[in-house]
């Protein structure tokens, strides 16, 4: 939300059109486009195993937005983003199957349905705040996690639920390469929902609560309302990526929504940056490639004979985990503000160099 | 709703924290395109009354009316949409948004986009309506002569500026009624000048009545049409400025001496 001004000299905007453009500078925006353009050529270029990671962002960015709109910019809290994942993922399974609705209409609904849900776990944060919130959407999460169990009309209880392929004109999108499109179309559609969103009317009110409770409320901004809707926007958000996630691998568990991914997504927002769109993505991007970039480096000390093979390779799954539990406590440390921040800061660099203002 | 009736009024109004009574029976009206003056030593109740015109604190006792309509169990945010607007004695800014956003939050209960229009902002007519306000807002921020930090952080001004902020976000409410808590706080001399010139102005060219609490009497006297004084909750003394000036209770309860005039009428209520 801040805007420190980092316009090229004698940029100057003449419109207030001009002036609330999302992107700060025309080069900006013409990388971002072209980025999204090059982008569609990848399943050309690049072989499944990168493709599946490009849409493991996806899905799991989209939610991550979701979660910065209701921590970073709402200023609450929620330990419970993983159980709305997984209700997204079940309740797009459940329309396709039990309604037959068709798949591509479905996870807008079920995005709308789980934002709903969330918004009825929501109502406690009308009352309470911090600590005690974070403990009441612990409960959602247990709750949400017990009734897929048991729930199976809906889930399919230990079973799980099949999820079909989005099918468009005919086309199944069931491969990694074609159901790329589908998640970069999804990604950019909801990021700049959610840019839209921030510098309008209703996303303000968010940072205004977040930042001057009593203040917003005498600027005309309803309280409770607006800290539901947070929790509603928030839900959809993880409603959306988790419909992504399970037609994307067709199979829908209750096994992997646990409190372990509500934390991980709380991990990504404040690595990317707590408020603010970009480091949402960020933090998606770095949480999932950083293991496979400690396995290439795990790899590359394997090979190199350095250490007995053996013991490395046994203990790789431990490396990991410590590493990021690592790279996590280094981040509150050294960037609080996140890879958002830090991105700022390096543009501010190059940007005033040779000198440090 | 005829010409003559006020445009507020505060009939009988009583506050208490447990054993504390911050305002006791205080009755005021006033009337459309004043500026009215509540003064009084410090924990007189004078932010109480504020408070409780805006809506945060809500009165044991009495009822407050606006524009004839009663109004005194309504929300803070509904009142803004009757046209209330206010400043806070402490800063209460949105420090982490811009100078800017934070004008045009003042601008919520008139905008309508909403969490589904706005991010549809293209082609819901959004967009359109943003730059709308937009371009009120920066007529709000030319007037304040603060157009050079319209793009700072608010959380990043120093106090007098802030305090500027927090009056255009007042402002941008498009308000009948602003209330100014201490508008004049911790400012230089030429800042106070500045501060009262923009008072006036929003009373004389945008047609906002004002009511202010500040302990300048030089501003005070100089600016305000009448003058409300208090003390330990109760109202002493109302009048033209030069009436509150040579009252003899107002004296007193700024150089705390025992108000004996005060006691006495006590002391007979009590007897009664």
């Amino acid at each position: 939300m801040i805007t420190l001004s980092m316009r090229p000299c004698g940029d100057f905007r003449t419109t207030y059109k001009a002036d609330t453009r999302i992107f700060d500078t025309r080069l900006i925006q013409a990388v971002a486009i072209a980025s999204v353009i090059g982008l569609c050529f990848a399943p050309l270029v690049l072989d499944a195993y990168y493709l599946t990671l490009f849409i493991q962002i996806s899905y799991l960015a989209i939610a991550a937005l979701g979660l910065n709109i209701l921590v970073g910019f709402t200023g609450q809290i929620s330990l419970g983003h993983g159980a709305f994942f997984g209700f997204g993922a079940f309740a797009s399974a459940w329309f396709t199957n039990s309604f037959a609705i068709p798949v591509w209409i479905s996870i807008p609904m079920a995005g709308w349905f789980t934002m709903a849900v969330g918004m009825l776990f929501g109502l406690p944060a009308a009352r309470i705040k911090g600590l005690y919130l974070a403990i009441a959407t612990l409960a959602a999460q247990f709750i949400i996690e017990d009734f897929f169990a048991r729930a199976e009309w809906f889930s399919g209880g230990a079973y799980g639920a099949a999820a079909e392929p989005v099918i468009l004109f005919g086309y199944a999108f069931d491969s990694d390469e074609s159901f790329f499109y589908i998640a970069l179309f999804a990604l950019v559609f909801m990021y700049l929902w959610g840019a839209n969103l921030m510098r309008s009317r209703d996303g303000r009110a968010f940072v205004a609560v977040r930042d001057h409770y009593l203040s917003a409320e005498i600027m005309g901004i309803n309280l409770t309302w607006y800290r539901l809707l947070s929790f509603g926007v928030s839900s959809f958000y993880a409603g959306i990526g988790g419909a992504l996630y399970g037609h994307y691998l067709g199979f829908v568990s209750a096994e992997g929504f646990t409190l372990m991914m509500s934390v991980q997504f709380l991990a990504m927002i404040i690595i990317g940056g707590l408020g603010s769109v970009q480091g949402a993505l960020m933090g998606t991007i770095f949480i999932v490639l950083l293991p496979e970039v400690l396995e290439a480096i795990v790899g590359l000390i394997t090979h190199s004979g350095l250490v007995s093979a053996g013991n490395v390779v046994e203990n790789l799954s431990y490396f990991k985990e410590m590493a990021i539990g690592l790279v996590i406590i280094l981040f509150l440390i050294f960037e609080p503000d996140g890879l958002a921040h830090r991105w700022k800061q390096i543009k501010a660099y190059w940007k005033y160099y040779p000198f440090a203002y | 709703m005829n010409s003559a009736a006020p445009l507020l009024a505060i009939s009988q109004v009583s506050l208490a924290f447990g054993g504390v009574k911050a305002l006791t029976d205080v009755n005021f009206k006033v009337s459309k395109g004043e500026v009215f003056s509540i003064i009084g030593p410090n924990g007189a109740g004078k932010t109480s009354m504020l408070n409780c015109i805006s809506g945060r604190y809500r009165p044991n006792h009495g009822s407050i009316t606006f524009k004839g309509k009663e109004m005194t169990s309504l929300k803070p945010n509904e009142r803004s949409d009757l046209g209330i607007g206010r400043t806070f004695q402490n800063l209460a800014l949105f420090g982490h948004m811009s100078v800017l956003d934070n004008i045009m939050v003042g601008r919520h209960h008139l905008l309508k986009n909403n969490f589904t229009t706005g991010p549809l902002y293209w082609v819901s007519g959004a967009q359109k309506e943003e730059l709308k306000h937009r371009r009120e807002v920066e007529d709000i921020i030319d007037f304040l002569e603060i157009s050079h930090i319209r793009k700072k952080q608010a959380g990043t001004l120093s106090y007098g500026l802030r305090k500027r902020v927090e009056l255009a976000r007042a402002v941008a409410l498009k308000p009948d009624l602003i209330l100014l808590d201490e508008p004049m706080a911790g400012m230089n001399q030429e800042e106070k000048e500045d501060m009262a010139r923009f008072i006036l102005d929003l009373n004389e060219e945008w047609g906002m009545t004002v009511v202010m609490i500040e302990h300048d009497m030089g501003v005070v006297m100089g600016i305000s049409n009448r003058v409300m004084v208090l003390d330990f909750g109760r109202k002493i003394a109302e009048g033209l400025p030069d009436e509150i000036m040579a009252n003899e209770h107002v004296k007193k309860a700024y150089l705390g001496e025992e108000d004996e005039l005060l006691v006495e009428e006590d002391a007979v209520e009590e007897i009664a």
